[in-house]
């Protein structure tokens, strides 16, 4: 694809009447020596729900990484608020931006309500350690994200949706206007998968809050996200709402998977059908 | 009182029109305050026991310094400043190994197993046996050979950071290596050096004074605290590097302090009392037990190490009595009666 195709397919959220809080300008950034992504740049739309997809280590969770500044850019920028996210305090940025990594540990023995506490840490001094406004944000982080009646309990003995729950019950407890959250769907069963990106369109559509996930299900994907960022080999191939950019070629492009798009009766979204090559009726099967 | 069932007794405190606030866990407060009143307690047996018996009463009159002059010679120049060094060396070791099992996120990563007591066995025993040298030079020399032993052991296990697992592998490989190279030393060394050299190794209380109280109470005066400050960050490290710099956690300079107070904390304790193994292993882990806190915690930890320092310092002296026991001896024992204890309860659970 030449430059000037690519250039086509983006849609810059900011010409929409958009803004943005978080972005990337010509950012390179990796891990050690090898390099994920190039001169990569990009506009979260404030407001919006944002879904980063692509196949498997395409670099959507390391632009994830980079755009919380767990990853710093060798070259460019990672921009929040107009300015590089790197010369915050990191108190600073953690107010303004929650981020649920792919894997966080529970410390053994301890119940969800402290668990969802440990989210106040930014807020937090050492003669500060517990204010009014602690208590409230734990309070309405446990009541979104319906926890309240486990408070009591220990995280250990919870289910996987319950657990992820509490998960982003803490980063919500940071009360910050963004969240960005690496594949959390992962480990669930669908109908806690759903249940959780109801969580998250209820936070971006009820609550305002922008929310950046990186996600594996590309019906998911459409279904939920009001803006979609598809990857390939570290770079985006397009980005836009899932109605104006999800078509047949384009997921053969970035997945490699030959397929039909449909609506969703449902939600009226682009709904990918995968071909394959066996098909009910197929003589293969029926030997 | 909070509105949220944090499902332990709670209670939130807040003074100076709420500027100054804070949450606290009280079964764990009680339960620390309770351990710290029992290694009192042990510590007035202490002083009140010995060649030269002392009644409890007149003890408590010699504290307050209404006693006459000879059991005030007895009970505060000769006993208290070796309780008084107990209790402290006790604590900073139960902290120093909270810190590391907490950084390591694995009950074995305590400084005794990670190599930094065979280091500063090392770097004692080259001081006594190659330079013959003073116990000043000896407690240097530890200090130095521990040091030098973590630096090597955080260097070697460095790979984008610190990871707990890598640092417990490397520090044990380290501490092989360098228990043979102790038994080696010892082996070239003449039969009273080595026998010096063993009940150093052994970590023992037996003659610290008045002289070795005061530098002590400065250096602990400062680290302690330290620890104190740093303990809210270092319970965020343990939810993961990245959750940790989600929450505004600077990683790598944390988590370096945090080894340094560790390491400094054990050193201390190491170079004036030499290697007491097993406290820093054992204090976190019981104390967690018996206050029911999430995770290993730096105040129950402390008042568990001064207890237990305390109680196998006090058997030390009086059980084979006349013989004095280096200290060390009555906490590896103890420490292994505390591991078949925790391998009869985690076999009972399977």
């Amino acid at each position: 694809m030449s430059g000037q195709d690519k250039m086509n397919r983006h849609v810059d959220p900011t010409a929409l009447g958009g803004t943005t809080r978080l972005s990337a300008r010509k950012a390179t950034f990796g891990y050690d020596q090898r390099v994920i992504s190039r001169d990569l740049s990009v506009d979260i739309p404030d407001g919006g729900f944002t879904v980063i997809v692509g196949a498997n280590a395409c670099g959507k969770s390391t632009l994830l990484r980079a755009l919380s500044r767990l990853i710093q850019p060798s070259s460019g920028q990672v921009l929040l608020d107009g300015k590089a996210i790197s010369h915050y305090p990191a108190k600073e940025v953690a107010r303004r931006l929650g981020l649920l990594p792919q894997t966080s540990i529970a410390p053994e023995g301890i119940t969800v309500a402290d668990l969802v506490a440990r989210g106040r840490y930014p807020h937090q001094k050492f003669i500060r350690q517990w204010s009014v406004e602690d208590e409230a944000a734990v309070i309405d982080a446990m009541e979104a994200t319906r926890i309240t009646p486990l408070s009591h309990r220990l995280v250990d003995e919870l289910s996987g949706g319950q657990r992820q729950r509490v998960w982003v019950a803490m980063v919500l407890a940071q009360q910050t206007p963004m969240l960005l959250l690496d594949e959390p769907t992962t480990y669930l069963d669908i109908a806690h998968q759903i249940e959780l990106l109801e969580l998250l369109a209820t936070l971006n559509r009820r609550d305002g809050h922008t929310v950046v996930a990186v996600l594996h299900d590309l019906n998911h994907a459409c279904r939920y996200a009001s803006h979609i960022i598809a990857m390939r080999d570290g770079a985006i191939v397009a980005e836009g709402a899932p109605a104006e950019i999800i078509t047949a070629e384009l997921v053969e492009e970035v997945f490699g998977l030959a397929c039909i798009i449909i609506d969703d009766p449902l939600a009226k979204t682009p709904m990918v059908i995968p071909r394959g090559s066996i098909s009910h009726g197929d003589p293969v099967l029926q030997e | 009182m909070s509105a949220i069932d944090f499902g332990r007794r709670t209670r939130i405190v807040r003074v100076l029109d709420g500027r100054m606030n804070f949450r606290l866990d009280m079964p764990v407060l009680l339960l620390s305050g309770l351990m710290a009143a029992l290694a009192l307690v042990v510590m007035l047996l202490t002083l009140a026991s010995g060649d030269y018996p002392v009644a409890l009463t007149d003890v408590i009159s010699a504290l307050v310094g209404q006693a006459e002059g000879r059991i005030h010679m007895v009970v505060v120049e000769w006993r208290l400043p070796r309780a008084l060094l107990a209790l402290i060396f006790g604590a900073a070791l139960g902290i120093s190994g909270a810190i590391f099992q907490s950084l390591t996120r694995n009950p074995l990563g305590s400084p005794d197993v990670i190599g930094f007591n065979s280091g500063a066995y090392t770097g004692a025993l080259l001081v006594i046996i190659v330079f013959s040298g003073n116990y000043y030079q000896v407690a240097g020399g530890a200090l130095l050979g521990g040091m030098v032993t973590a630096l090597a052991v955080y260097l070697l296990a460095w790979r984008r950071g610190v990871q707990g697992f890598r640092l417990i592998i490397v520090g044990i490989g380290m501490s092989a290596m360098l228990s043979s190279l102790n038994t080696w030393l010892m082996l070239r060394a003449d039969l009273e050096v080595a026998m010096a050299a063993a009940v150093w190794g052994a970590g023992s209380l037996n003659g610290l004074g008045l002289d070795k109280l005061w530098p002590t109470l400065l250096v602990m005066g400062v680290l302690i605290p330290l620890a104190f400050i740093l303990a809210r960050p270092m319970k965020q490290l343990e939810m993961g590097d990245d959750a940790a710099r989600a929450l505004g956690i600077t990683v790598e300079p944390v988590r370096l302090t945090l080894l340094v107070v560790g390491v400094a904390l054990t050193a201390t304790a190491t170079a004036v009392a030499g290697p007491i193994a097993f406290v820093s292993l054992a204090a976190p882990q019981i104390a967690r037990r018996v206050t029911g806190a999430a995770g290993v915690a730096l105040i129950p930890s402390a008042a568990m190490g001064a207890l237990m320092l305390a109680a196998a310092d006090f058997l030390a002296q009086r059980a084979f009595a006349p013989t004095q026991l280096p200290v060390g001896v009555v906490t590896v024992s103890i420490g292994g009666l505390y591991f078949v204890w925790l391998l009869v309860r985690e076999a009972r659970r399977q």
